[in-house]
């Protein structure tokens, strides 16, 4: 029980905290960024500049009445949104968002920051984030009402369809770092080529980062690939019947999953927490400032670009994406073959 | 001791499990109760040095072959089982014969065990021979697959495209092209 | 440290388990479900006895059977789905006769 232990535990407890932020945050960033991009100010009455909206929504949200319609299946219904969003936290468990640190002399041992780093960590965050398919499918199914079946089952579709593409990306990226473990790749994207160059995966593989991060948004059911959830097709899909605090549970899942999504990309691709000015052990900012440009980029991509008929959409994952996805890995596992011969 | 509390915790969740799959009348839960199950072998598969396996478990076991039946339960509104007045009177649904069921069951385990039990070394504590950094590698674990076994890997990637065509051509609709 | 008879032990109840299903279940996703069981029971064994010899090929012949079972899973699904769009039921018994 010494410091270490408190202190490993203190990471885990932060980066659980940041988490939760990150999904309040997101909600107003997009209403704000989406004003923005609509010539008009977002929310700005509650808090200073509309800093305090998402506590109000929250608020909002907590004191609906919660519903349950009446053929609804008792058990299943409360459990998706449940499942939904403790898939989306586990899967942020390993993923490594800082250096080793000693924090300024305090400790001994340096300790790493980030909840756990396992040697398989890539293979743990595909395979948690197949699991939250299961939220999806089990909250359209458990309503007992045919529009909550249709949105349920086509994201379903979808996510799976998409997880291929993504997980080709990632082997790609794999081949190049020579290791499943997150913190290994990042650790490998240290230095710079001619001294400004950062040695970044995305400057290797420019077609691999493309495919992840549209992988990665068909994934979160984001636009353009937010069928499922589509306002003005299906009433709001796989959660229609849901209200209150078993509805909130699916939007924060889906800005964790965002959130989870952009802090693997910058791992594998961005370079993680490295970057040209700070120490090592204040790498966590860059680490912030990069996830964060991710993220700005999917709130972007949302609301400019118009949303993809669903039968588009399952022929684009199939027939574009994935086989991009395996001549990319093919291409970069003959490059990699040569140049080390 | 925490090693023996956790296995105890998972065999028993996994046993839990499987016995509830077979014994769930709506086909949804006995899925779910499956997936769970899976979980818990996953934990025993880490326990046992085998990381690989765990999380190729997760993926494609409780991840992908579990959606798909999910899909199916989903997509023929499965009815549950004793639905029709004639399966309730059938001679296999009598609790006599459920009885004798379990019984010969508990007679498969007791067979199952005796044998296992007479496997040489079955004593020893696992965990004492090899090296349990070697045998979690994923690294080697990919070089032996592409070299002592390249042939089943070949031969497994043939099958799985001949089960995709196949399920593709069964579950067409009469009448399609 | 646990003993290799526990996990054999734990591998034949699982597998005596999935055998009950295939024989006492009526719904044709059961008994594929109670299959999966058996299969799992089996992999188990497998990665046991790979560990007590310290040798990689348990999970390697795991790797493959996964790779079976996804594959069979498949097709079974999908000749379920036809024998439930002809006679409109998922009892084994409703196709006993060999008249389609």
């Amino acid at each position: 029980m010494d410091l270490r232990f408190f202190i490993q535990l203190a990471i885990i407890g932060f980066t659980f905290f940041m988490l939760i932020n990150a999904s309040a945050l997101l909600v107003l960033a997009e209403r704000k960024i989406m004003g923005f991009m609509q010539q008009r100010y977002g929310p700005y009455l509650v808090g200073p500049h509309g800093l305090l909206q998402p506590l109000a929504d929250i608020l909002k949200l907590l004191m609906k009445e919660e519903l349950r319609p009446k053929g609804a299946d008792k058990w299943l219904f409360t459990l998706a949104p449940i499942l939904s969003v403790t898939a989306a936290f586990a899967a942020f468990a390993t993923v490594p968002w800082g250096a080793e640190t000693t924090f300024f002399g305090l400790l001994d041992d340096p300790v790493s920051l980030g909840v756990a780093d396992i040697n398989v960590g890539v293979l743990v965050i595909f395979a948690i984030t197949s699991m939250g398919v299961y939220g999806i499918v089990l909250a359209g199914w458990s309503s007992n009402s045919k529009y909550s079946l249709m949105g349920g089952l086509r994201a379903s579709a979808q996510m799976i369809s998409y997880e291929l593409s993504y997980a080709t990306a990632l082997a790609a990226v794999i081949l190049l770092a020579g290791s499943l473990s997150l913190r290994e790749v990042v650790d490998t994207q240290a230095g710079t080529w001619l001294g400004f160059i950062p040695q970044w995966y995305v400057f290797l593989q420019p077609v691999g980062f493309i495919i992840y991060m549209i992988a990665g948004v068909a994934e979160t059911n984001r636009a353009p690939f937010d069928f499922p959830e589509a306002e003005q097709e299906l009433v709001a899909g796989y959660n229609t019947e849901y209200s209150s605090v078993r509805f909130a549970l699916f939007p924060q899942a889906e800005y964790i999953n965002m959130t989870t999504m952009s802090a693997v990309a910058t791992d594998l691709y961005l370079g993680g927490w490295h970057g040209p000015f700070l120490p090592p052990e204040l790498g966590w900012i860059w680490f912030l400032l990069k996830v964060g440009a991710i993220l700005f980029t999917y709130i972007w991509v949302r609301w400019t670009l118009p949303r993809y008929r669903y039968d588009q959409l399952m022929q684009f994952g199939w027939k574009w994406l994935f086989p991009a996805a395996v001549i990319n890995l093919v291409v970069t596992a003959a490059l990699v073959l040569y140049f080390n011969a | 001791m925490p090693e023996t509390l956790i296995f105890w915790g998972l065999s028993g969740m996994a046993i839990l499990a499987s016995a509830l799959v077979i014994g769930q009348r709506n086909p949804m839960y006995s899925v779910l109760m499956l997936i769970a199950s899976f979980g818990a072998l996953a934990g025993l598969y880490i326990q046992l040095d085998a990381p690989f396996v765990a999380v190729a478990q997760i993926i494609i076991y409780a991840g992908a072959i579990m959606v798909l039946f999910l899909f199916v339960v989903m997509l023929l509104n499965a009815p549950q089982e004793d639905a029709a007045e004639w399966d309730r009177a059938h001679p296999l649904r009598q609790p006599g014969i459920m009885r004798f069921g379990a019984l010969l069951a508990l007679l498969l385990v007791i067979q199952l065990t005796w044998a296992l039990l007479r496997v040489n070394g079955v004593d020893v504590p696992v965990g004492t021979q090899g090296d349990p950094e070697a045998l979690s590698s994923v690294r080697t674990l990919g070089r032996i697959l592409f070299t002592d076994y390249v042939f089943a890997f070949e031969a497994t990637s043939i099958l799985i495209l001949v089960a995709m065509v196949g399920a593709v051509v069964l579950a067409r609709r009469e009448g399609d092209r | 440290m646990i003993p290799l008879s526990y996990y054999l032990v734990v591998s034949a109840v699982l597998f005596a388990i999935g055998t009950a299903g295939v024989f006492l279940r009526r719904n044709l996703i059961t008994i594929l479900l109670s299959i999966e069981i058996m299969l799992n029971a089996v992999n188990l064994s497998f990665v046991a006895f790979g560990r007590q010899f310290g040798s990689l090929d348990g999970q390697i012949i795991v790797f493959f059977v996964m790779t079976v079972a996804a594959a069979e899973a498949a097709v079974g699904l999908a000749i379920v789905i036809g024998l439930f769009r002809h006679r409109e039921s998922l009892n084994p018994d409703a196709f006993a006769s060999l008249k389609w």
